[in-house]
């Protein structure tokens, strides 16, 4: 929170993307979280990540319920959708707008406490639907918004500013997404802006569910030495399993990466997901062995991050229901509702 | 890189560029601040401590700290410094009680000033609050050389120089007028004094040795014409006139030209726009008053008739320019005569020193020019120090002034005994600007607002006097626009690496994306890979030691920073912090033989 807004000047050389768009036309309002909110550094990312990918901003839809992390769509991309809905209940808001107008590209951004507790229902629903969506987690262990209740993401023996120690089994977003068959499952850390941006990209560009769940620190109630989502704790057990870089359509890959080591794997509009293996042994598109591999360096008390789990090849929600390519919103009145005298044809039909 | 060592008082003055740019390295940022709050005596003093004649150079300083102001760079308009200097003297009120006190027990050094100029009346103001007993010879029945004799009135009232010079003669100069030193030999053979200041100018105009130039009587020489105008030995002028030059004694003389009778003036350049000398708002004064600047004309001859100047022969010039902005010698595409009745030659000026005999110890370079140390001011001959124009040709006033400074602390070391060149370093303090959760002491908030532009007299009105001036200062409300859009950049952002978390919101906050953390490495490669490549090397990397958590270093590139304290307020952890950089430069009063300094305690 700050009493000035940030200055409406850039740096002359900041460079446009190719809409013509500087990074700083897709900020949003100044940032009323606590300074040094991890959340305010994966709103950066994000906004990193559209500008990259030269997304208009009026084609993005932002989701949102409630806590600080479900606060942050108002800090990025101004000019676009956006809905702040009830607690826990982002996933079925973006299915309606989802179901209405697919052409929009859809970033839901949660907490642990949003998702995990009281959205946990709707978040294993969204999830079966393979919903077309950016599914952020900012997860932070607690309960920010309420000042710092343990969430069901708090590791046990973890311990916040104030209070005991969490005694309570944690809930992994990521080996939950895995086991419900989520389609695209990532983990980054706010603090690594690096591998950040091309999981944003990534999961944006992915056709499904793509969720990504953000190690994103809570200063004020949970950075403290006890608490396994500090900062520092995660620094120091910080694992990268696997890189992943981000290659749009018709741009070469660039990067140098040893043969073999090298895994690219193309996506539906002709970009790629360039992985890298850190860990030898470790396969993105194995589901068992993803799983199996996170169940033991949960034991090990790993951060495991990266690009963990994904499969292409499945149908999204739209496929399965066969709706019509034309968005829902698009289609003229009278096409969309055929009147009442229809409507009783329909309904004769099943007497 | 090493950690940046920021006890270094030039790495934080260097990012107050203004400040860094003045000669006399006032502190800008500081009385900008203190006009906003309607100190204008106070903004006042703050300028006269280093630069003297704060009412004079607001109006016709030659103002290095505008080309170099962080507002060009981030936007494109540097803040009006100089205007807003006008506005301190403009508004003050008696300072009389705040200049220092001259004590009544002198120390017993006498020292002599040769010429009444700019830099010998600094020389002034440091030594006689020290005791010191000074004479000032001068050649002219006045006192400030160029300032009152070549810079137009038009530009600099006569009342604003009288009063600025008047508060040094107060302190006790023994001004001699009317008295000029024709053998520096008889005058040193005195003995009379315990140390020599030659502040007597770059007094010689160009000579334009062309066919037909002592044919008529109606070629001037710029500086020497420009001084007879002053002393209303000449009252008028034919009605077109031709000036050759382009620098800023050019636009004087076509601005006086208009002033005393002339209907058509033209400059005449003998190079494409891009290459003049005269400064971007000197050019401007003179077009508004419809000067004609013609370009690429090269002068061949001048053409006489009858004994009178009827026109001037010119070369019509071609050049090429190469991609790094080069020119080349030219080549002639025709020539062609342009009639005039009067040519005033305003193409540079030269040391002249008839007076200095060669064979007296002050040795002289294969320009003519004397061999002066740039530290010291002392010349090959102890205790005979130079200055202003005199010292390394022809500059402006504040260098005058910032000459002086040096070489009072010069000459109160060599009476006293002591080395010159064990000069004091200059000194730094440092104090959080911190009021408050999110609260600064200064105004943080960015403006956007563009500069102001110096209101004119009426271009009817103007001409019907030699001395009216035509700038008639800010207005109230332009004053507090452009107090505004000064960027504090004194106001320096202080790292404390150990404090740091890296949770990336300072640089995630930053509107100009000055900030990154990374690997450190060498500078070239540090530079390469910030946020937003640092290109401006002029301008410095501040690099921190290593981070805590992951041994990266925090890099801020200083080029484009706005002092906005955005990174500082979002720091969670105090890290950043704002402090504002005060930095503390030598005078003569602060040498500490300052107190014992007497001749009887040295002798
Ligand atoms: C036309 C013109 C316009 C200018 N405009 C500006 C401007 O707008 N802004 C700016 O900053 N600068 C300007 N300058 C430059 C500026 O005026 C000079 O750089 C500055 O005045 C130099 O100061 P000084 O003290 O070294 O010498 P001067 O000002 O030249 O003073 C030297 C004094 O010494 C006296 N003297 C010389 N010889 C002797 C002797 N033998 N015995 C006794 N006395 C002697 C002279 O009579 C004179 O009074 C301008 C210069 C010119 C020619
Ligand atoms: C229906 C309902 N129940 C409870 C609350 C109180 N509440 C607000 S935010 C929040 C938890 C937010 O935690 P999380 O999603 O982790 O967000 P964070 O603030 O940590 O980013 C709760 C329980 C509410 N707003 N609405
Ligand atoms: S309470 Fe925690 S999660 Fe909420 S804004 Fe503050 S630091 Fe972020
Ligand atoms: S913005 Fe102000 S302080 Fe900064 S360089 Fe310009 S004038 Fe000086
Ligand atoms: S004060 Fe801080 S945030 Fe503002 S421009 Fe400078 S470095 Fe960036
Ligand atoms: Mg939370």
């Amino acid at each position: 929170m700050s009493y000035i807004g940030k200055p409406k000047i850039s740096h002359p050389k900041a460079t446009k993307n190719s809409i013509g768009l500087t990074k700083r036309d897709y900020e949003g309002v100044v940032s009323t979280l606590c300074a040094g909110c991890g959340h305010d550094s994966v709103t950066a990312a994000i906004i990193q990540a559209v500008f990259e990918l030269d997304i208009k901003p009026h084609t993005l839809g932002k989701m949102s319920g409630i806590g600080c992390s479900s606060k942050t769509p108002a800090y990025f991309v101004s000019q676009s959708h956006g809905f702040n809905s009830v607690h826990g209940r982002m996933p079925s808001v973006t299915t309606g707008a989802n179901a209405a107008n697919r052409d929009l590209t859809y970033i839901g951004v949660s907490g642990d406490g949003d998702s995990l507790s009281i959205g946990m229902g709707q978040f294993a629903h969204v999830i079966r639907r393979n919903l077309n969506m950016t599914y952020i987690i900012e997860n932070n262990g607690v309960y920010g918004l309420t000042k710092g209740q343990y969430s069901a993401s708090a590791d046990i023996g973890s311990k916040a500013k104030k209070g005991p120690a969490n005694q309570q089994k944690p809930i992994d977003p990521v080996s939950m997404g895995i086991a419900l068959g989520a389609t695209f499952v990532a983990r980054g850390f706010s603090g690594d802006k690096e591998q950040l941006v091309p999981l944003i990209k990534s999961a944006i560009r992915h056709k499904g569910f793509g969720l990504l769940d953000i190690i994103s620190p809570c200063v004020t109630f949970n950075d403290n030495k006890e608490s396994t989502k500090s900062y520092s704790h995660v620094r120091k057990f910080y694992h990268q399993v696997i890189d992943t870089d981000f290659v749009p359509p018709a741009q070469e890959i660039k990067a140098k990466y040893k043969k073999g080591e090298a895994m690219p794997i193309y996506l539906h509009d002709g970009s790629k997901i360039v992985f890298r293996r850190v860990d030898e042994q470790y396969d993105p598109t194995d589901r068992a062995g993803a799983y199996a591999y996170l169940r033991e360096s949960i034991k090990k008390q790993e951060v495991t991050t990266g690009l963990l789990y994904i499969d292409k090849e499945c149908d999204d929600m739209h496929e399965i229901a066969q709706t019509s390519d034309c968005p829902l919103s698009k289609i003229p009145y009278d096409e969309l509702a055929p009147g009442s005298e229809e409507l009783a044809n329909i309904m004769n039909r099943f007497r | 890189m090493k950690p940046t060592n920021i006890e270094d008082p030039n790495y934080f003055h260097k990012v107050v560029d203004c400040q860094w740019a003045c000669p006399a390295h006032t502190d800008v940022p500081r009385y900008i601040r203190m006009i906003a709050q309607g100190r204008f005596t106070d903004a006042y003093m703050v300028n006269r401590e280093s630069n003297i004649f704060p009412g004079i150079l607001g109006r016709v300083c030659d103002r290095p700290c505008e080309p170099a102001c962080r507002r060009n760079r981030v936007e494109d308009k540097a803040v009006a410094i100089c205007r807003l200097k006008r506005v301190a003297a403009d508004h003050r009120d008696d300072i009389t009680d705040r200049l220092p006190k001259i004590p009544t027990k002198k120390n017993g050094f006498k020292v002599a000033l040769i010429g009444a100029g700019c830099a010998s009346l600094a020389v002034a103001n440091d030594l006689l609050p020290l005791g010191y007993d000074i004479t000032i010879f001068e050649a002219l029945n006045t006192t400030g050389g160029l300032m009152r004799t070549n810079i137009p009135q038009f530009r600099l009232p006569p009342e604003t120089l009288d009063e600025e010079i008047q508060y040094i003669l107060d302190m006790g100069a023994d001004l001699k007028l009317n008295y000029r030193i024709n053998s520096f030999n008889e005058f040193l053979d005195k003995r009379e004094f315990d140390a020599v200041f030659v502040g007597t100018g770059a007094p010689k105009g160009k000579e334009l040795d062309l066919p037909g130039r002592f044919e008529s009587n109606n070629v001037h020489i710029g500086i020497e014409w420009l001084e007879s105008v002053a002393f209303e030995h000449v009252e008028s002028i034919g009605k077109k006139v031709l000036i050759i030059g382009v620098g800023n004694t050019a636009m004087d003389c076509c601005r006086s030209s208009l002033r005393i009778g002339a209907k058509e003036v033209k400059v005449m350049a003998r190079k494409p726009r891009g290459f003049f000398k005269a400064s971007e708002w000197e050019l401007e004064d003179a077009e508004e008053e419809n000067i004609e600047i013609i370009v690429n004309h090269s002068p061949k001859a001048f053409v006489v008739e009858n004994q009178k100047l009827v026109g001037m022969l010119f070369e019509e010039m071609e050049y090429q320019i190469d991609d790094k902005g080069n020119i080349d010698r030219g080549k002639v595409i025709r020539e062609k005569i342009i009639c005039c009745d009067d040519v005033i030659l305003a193409i540079g000026q030269d040391n002249a020193f008839p007076w200095i005999e060669r064979d007296i110890g002050i040795d002289f370079d294969k320009w003519d020019c004397p061999v002066v140390d740039e530290t010291t001011m002392m010349s090959s001959r102890e205790g005979v120090f130079f200055g202003g124009d005199a010292a390394f040709g022809p500059k402006n006033i504040i260098w005058g002034v910032a000459h002086g400074h040096e070489a009072a602390i010069s000459i109160h070391k060599y009476c006293s005994k002591e080395d010159l060149n064990h000069r004091l370093p200059p000194g730094m303090n440092l104090a959080s600007q911190k009021m408050g959760m999110h609260e600064w002491s200064f105004s943080n908030d960015y403006d956007e607002s563009e500069r102001r532009l110096m209101p004119h007299v009426d271009l009817k009105e103007r001409f019907k006097q030699l001395d009216i001036e035509v700038e008639l200062g800010f207005t109230l409300e332009q004053t507090v626009t452009e107090v505004e859009r000064c960027l504090n950049c004194d106001i320096q952002t202080v790292f404390t690496a150990n404090l740091c978390i890296e949770c990336d919101a300072c640089i995630d906050i930053c509107p100009v994306d000055c900030l990154t953390i990374t690997d450190n490495d060498d500078e070239d490669i540090l530079r390469s890979k910030l946020t937003i490549p640092a290109e401006n090397i002029k301008q410095d990397l501040y690099v921190s030691e290593a981070l805590p958590q992951t041994a990266k270093v925090m890099v801020k590139d200083e080029d484009l920073c706005v002092h906005c304290s955005l990174c500082a307020e979002r720091c969670p952890t105090g890290a950043w912090d704002m402090q504002k950089s005060t930095i503390l430069l030598p005078y003569a009063k602060d040498d500490l033989i300052s107190n014992v300094a007497s001749k009887t305690s040295n002798n």
